[in-house]
């Protein structure tokens, strides 16, 4: 299976999200944020960072390159797409995830193994956990506060589109411990903590994080 | 005033007006020049220089560029290292940093520079541009950087200018190299009322490469472009590294209407994560002859240090370089220091594919000028000479100055009254107390306040980060080669004794790498010192680069660069000397690596090394009675070698340095970065000597029970000191023989505290 992951300029997690695509089985595929092609792949990872460095807002800049127009449209016929922390906001920027993430509560950057719990299953990139485990994953950001309408929430907790939640202390003041969210079909997830850095415990908190990336290979039709 | 202004308009002082008015006065004092400097600058031309000769002149010999107090001293380090030090080192003094061969085919660059000044003044982009600044150096290696480190100190921590310094200092540093992508894997924070006025931002950057892809900054061949790259030149940063910006020169009173800028750069950290890609793209593309990276002096430093290094001359257009601002003057553009940009020497068959790379990730690149088969660099404005110097008299043959020196008249009292008449804690109950109030101390307290702060993950190369003792970074995901870092120095110890309190320094980091598992290979420095031009200052230095030098011969590991930062003093009074080193080691896999801590239950503690009652600068004396006096702890570097070698022997499951704070906070920091706790008989027969010593080459490990026999056996074969000291507990309780128990959630309380209740 191969699955692209983007490189926006300034986009820093690439090589992160390549590797935890790697070791969970499938094939990476570098993605270009100027080429408007997805080069035939079936999933798509919008990694982590500071694209266009963060200038006007977080996401803002990133959601009209051409690689975007594709993944819209792509996620839009089913694709599952992942949006990590820069990436989320993109997403969220992009009208394919509700919500908006803001300053951290702290104003500081922080950065921190923090324990989340998987409240959702059924989506194309968390299949492969127990419902209501908790998973250790670092947690790195400036701008993770997620908000939204409270009509925005209600339907999100409704319809239980809230798919990761903090356990053990919030670290950015998220509204509902929200940690990651998803489409109402399940097939876009974006999550703040980032799942790349904890694919091994030598060079992260634990492993926890590849759950995410194996869960997406049995999520598309052989 | 050497030109005249009409309103709107730059006047330029070229080379034939220079040629025809050589009485004109000018401010070469107001730009940090002596007048025997500026005598010998008309001396080298022949006639007066223009204005952009002597801003380049100024900033090149400026103490910061052109080391002209240090130099005489540092050649010692020369003399000091051996052939057999010298064989893995592929670049090294001289160099934008030192470069070892680490095997496997690889190369590791690391280098550590000072941003003291900029920080005071504007503490956020003052330690923001010193990240930047320190990877371009890297860069401009050949080498991808991999990871940063930023040993730091500020005045007393609840001193209300530091609660200024320090949240934008910590802030600069993360908000530049976490959005580089770069992770911090460690560094020092230190609070002492001598850095009030002049914290130390020192930044330390460790890139790798391939062997065959090491970059010098050389210009060579003539015909080769001269190829400016990043972003816009402004008028950020003029005289960031002399006293330039004086009224006469930086020519604002011609009724232009600019104002100044600071003389503190603004960074774009954005910027040169692109120009990080942009350039190993370049490299890999094998489109650079040579390269150089824009950082203090700007272009001065930039066009006269790869002319100077080359085999010609240099000519360059200095009208077609991008600006940010109008109107600026030639000797503006070439002492901005504004930051993210790069000079690289390019065959003239390769700019279109170099410019090509650029434009693909939208980095601005302009071709300057040209290598030239003269030995001139002439650089010219609109078709005027406004240069026309040999550039080695710019880059490479300032000023040596051989400053007086002499041991200050206070140092045998400062060394006489020793800590020995300070009263101690006893009893049980007064034991407890003190490993809690030396557990909260602002220089032993979690970091974590400002480690959070920092993207240590990024890459995912990351094994070792703060709180552990050595950083440690994978440089090859196949095979599992890796370095581990650490900077140290105890600038009181420095101060009760340069020569050995330096080699204190070195040992502590030495040790720190060998306590990771890695095997240490190769020493920087970032010497921050006082005024040169006080001889106890002087004294100071001459004595820690001595004590390094030797001490690096002892250890058999070469120093491949360094950083000299003086004038770091409020008024008369100096900084405690503080000459960080770094040490650099190498571990075949990563995996291999010792972590930081206790180990799991039942492991069995032992302390190596001997503990004598050594008190004198230690934090103990500091924390309870604000004392500093005495002599530091001896130094023994043989036996740091031979513990080294025993780490390394494996059959060890954790370990911990004891440093700072002696026994007490190590098993402090043990058992909360293990979460689980430990029972413990304190050795020798004073408790509180056992606890607070300071004693050099110690550390703490942990031993599963069925290696212990041949361990141990191991040290004694190796002739260092091991003594049981107990085993490791599944509770959450320090227990030491004879101290009433120390529950984990109190000790957590106090260590982890400190900095948010000063810092929020």
């Amino acid at each position: 299976m191969k699955v692209g992951v983007i490189t926006f300029p300034g986009t820093l997690d690439d090589v992160d999200a390549a590797r935890a695509v790697r070791l969970a089985g499938a094939e990476p595929v570098a993605l270009w944020h100027g080429d408007a092609d997805l080069r035939g792949v079936e999933a798509v990872v919008v990694p982590g960072g500071f694209s266009y460095g963060d200038y006007l807002r977080a996401g803002a800049i990133a959601r009209f390159a051409p690689v975007m127009g594709e993944v819209v449209a792509a996620a839009r016929r089913g694709m599952p797409v992942l949006g990590i922390c820069n990436g989320f906001q993109v997403l969220c920027e992009a009208g394919l995830l509700p919500g908006a993430l803001l300053r951290n509560a702290g104003l500081h950057f922080v950065c921190r193994d923090q324990t989340l719990r998987v409240e959702r299953t059924s989506t194309a990139w968390t299949g492969s956990y127990e419902q209501g485990v908790e998973i250790v994953i670092p947690v790195k950001n400036m701008d993770g506060r997620f908000t939204a309408s409270k009509s925005t929430v209600d339907e999100l907790e409704g319809e239980g589109r809230v798919v990761f939640r903090y356990v053990g202390g919030n670290p950015n003041g998220s509204v509902g411990d929200i940690a990651g969210i998803c489409s109402t079909d399940g097939r876009v997830v974006g999550l703040m903590p980032h799942p790349e850095h904890a694919v091994d415990a030598l060079t992260g908190p634990s492993a926890d994080g590849l759950g995410i990336f194996r869960s997406v290979l049995g999520s598309v039709p052989a | 005033m050497t030109a005249t202004h009409t309103p709107g308009a730059v006047h330029v002082d070229t080379v034939d007006h220079a040629v025809s008015t050589p009485e004109v006065n000018q401010p070469y004092r107001e730009l940090g020049l002596k007048d025997d400097e500026y005598a010998r600058i008309r001396e080298i031309l022949g006639r007066r220089p223009t204005d952009a000769e002597l801003a380049m002149y100024s900033v090149m010999w400026s103490e910061h560029c052109s080391y002209k107090s240090s130099k005489v001293h540092l050649a010692y380090f020369g003399t000091t290292t051996t052939e057999e030090m010298r064989a893995g080192m592929l670049a090294g003094i001289g160099e934008n940093a030192g470069v070892v061969d680490i095997g496997d085919g690889w190369a590791v660059t690391f280098k550590v520079e000072s941003h003291n000044h900029p920080s005071y003044v504007e503490p956020y982009q003052g330690a923001a541009t010193g990240v930047g600044g320190i990877v371009r150096d890297i860069l401009a290696m050949g080498a991808r950087p991999l990871a940063v480190m930023d040993p730091l100190r500020f005045g007393a921590a609840d001193a209300p200018d530091t609660r200024r310094v320090l949240p934008g200092v910590v802030a600069g540093v993360g908000g530049y190299g976490n959005c580089l992508g770069l992770p911090n894997i460690g560094g020092e924070v230190v609070f002492d009322p001598s850095y009030q006025g002049n914290p130390l931002v020192n930044a330390l950057c460790v890139g790798a490469m391939r062997v065959e892809d090491l970059h010098l900054a050389h210009a060579s061949g003539t015909g080769n472009k001269v190829i400016l790259f990043g972003a816009r030149t402004g008028l950020d940063g003029i005289g960031g590294v002399s006293v330039l910006a004086s009224d006469t020169f930086a020519g604002d009173e011609g009724g232009t209407g600019r104002k100044k800028l600071p003389s503190v750069q603004v960074g774009d950290p954005f910027m040169e994560k692109v120009l990080i890609e942009c350039c190993l793209e370049l490299f890999g593309a094998g489109l650079v002859v040579g390269i150089q990276d824009l950082g203090g002096a700007g272009l001065s430093c930039a066009t006269s240090e790869l002319a100077s290094a080359g085999d010609g001359g240099m000519l360059v257009n200095l009208d077609r370089v991008p600006l940010r601002a109008t109107g600026m003057t030639p000797a503006e553009i070439l002492s901005s220091e504004s930051q993210e940009r790069m000079c690289a020497v390019v065959r003239p068959s390769d700019v279109d594919a170099f410019m090509r790379v650029c434009a693909k990730w939208d980095v601005i690149a302009t071709e300057i000028g040209e290598v030239t088969d003269g030995d001139r660099l002439v650089i010219t404005w609109h078709g005027q000479t406004v240069v026309d110097v040999p550039p080695r008299t710019v880059a490479h043959e300032g000023p040596v100055y051989q400053r007086p020196v002499q041991r200050p008249a206070d140092q045998d009292a400062l060394v006489a009254a020793g800590p020995e008449q300070l009263p101690r804690p006893s009893g049980p109950d007064e034991l407890r107390a003190e490993i809690l109030r030396m557990a909260a101390s602002p220089n032993l307290a979690s970091r974590r306040w400002v480690t959070e702060q920092y993207d240590r993950y990024v890459r995912g190369g990351t094994v070792l980060a703060q709180p552990s003792d050595a950083g440690m970074i994978r440089v090859d995901e196949a095979t599992g080669r890796g370095v581990a870092i650490s900077c140290d120095c105890n600038g009181r110890f420095v101060r009760l004794d340069p020569y050995a309190g330096t080699q204190l320094a070195l040992a502590e980091a030495y040790r720190n790498v060998a306590v990771s598992g890695a095997r240490p290979v190769a020493v920087t420095n970032c010497l921050n010192f006082g005024s040169p031009e006080d001889p106890g200052v002087m004294w100071q230095f001459e004595q820690a680069v001595r004590g390094l030098a030797d001490g690096c011969a002892e250890l058999g590991i070469p120093v491949t660069g360094g950083n000299v930062s003086f004038y770091n003093q409020t008024g008369a009074t100096a900084i405690l000397p503080t000459p960080v080193v770094g040490v650099l080691g190498v571990i075949d896999d990563v995996a291999a690596r010792i972590p930081t801590g206790l180990g799991a239950p039942g492991d069995v503690l032992v302390l190596l090394g001997a503990t004598e009652p050594e008190l004198g600068g230690s934090e103990w004396a500091h924390v309870a009675h604000g004392h500093l006096g005495g002599r530091p702890p001896a130094v023994d570097l043989r036996r740091e070698r031979r513990l080294a070698e025993v780490l390394r022997g494996g059959g060890v499951a954790a370990a911990h340095d004891l440093s700072d704070g002696g026994l007490a906070q190590t098993l402090v920091e043990a058992c909360l970065l293990s979460g689980t706790g430990c029972r413990v008989t304190l050795p020798g027969d004073d408790p509180f000597v056992a606890l607070f010593s300071e004693s050099s080459a110690r550390v703490l490990v942990a031993v599963p029970p069925a290696e212990l026999d041949g361990f141990t056996a191991r040290c004694t074969e190796a002739d260092v000191p091991w003594r049981r000291l107990g085993t490791v507990g599944a509770t959450d309780v320090l227990e030491i023989e004879g101290i009433p128990a120390l529950p984990l959630p109190e000790l957590r309380t106090a260590w982890e505290g400190t900095l948010p209740a000063l810092f929020g």
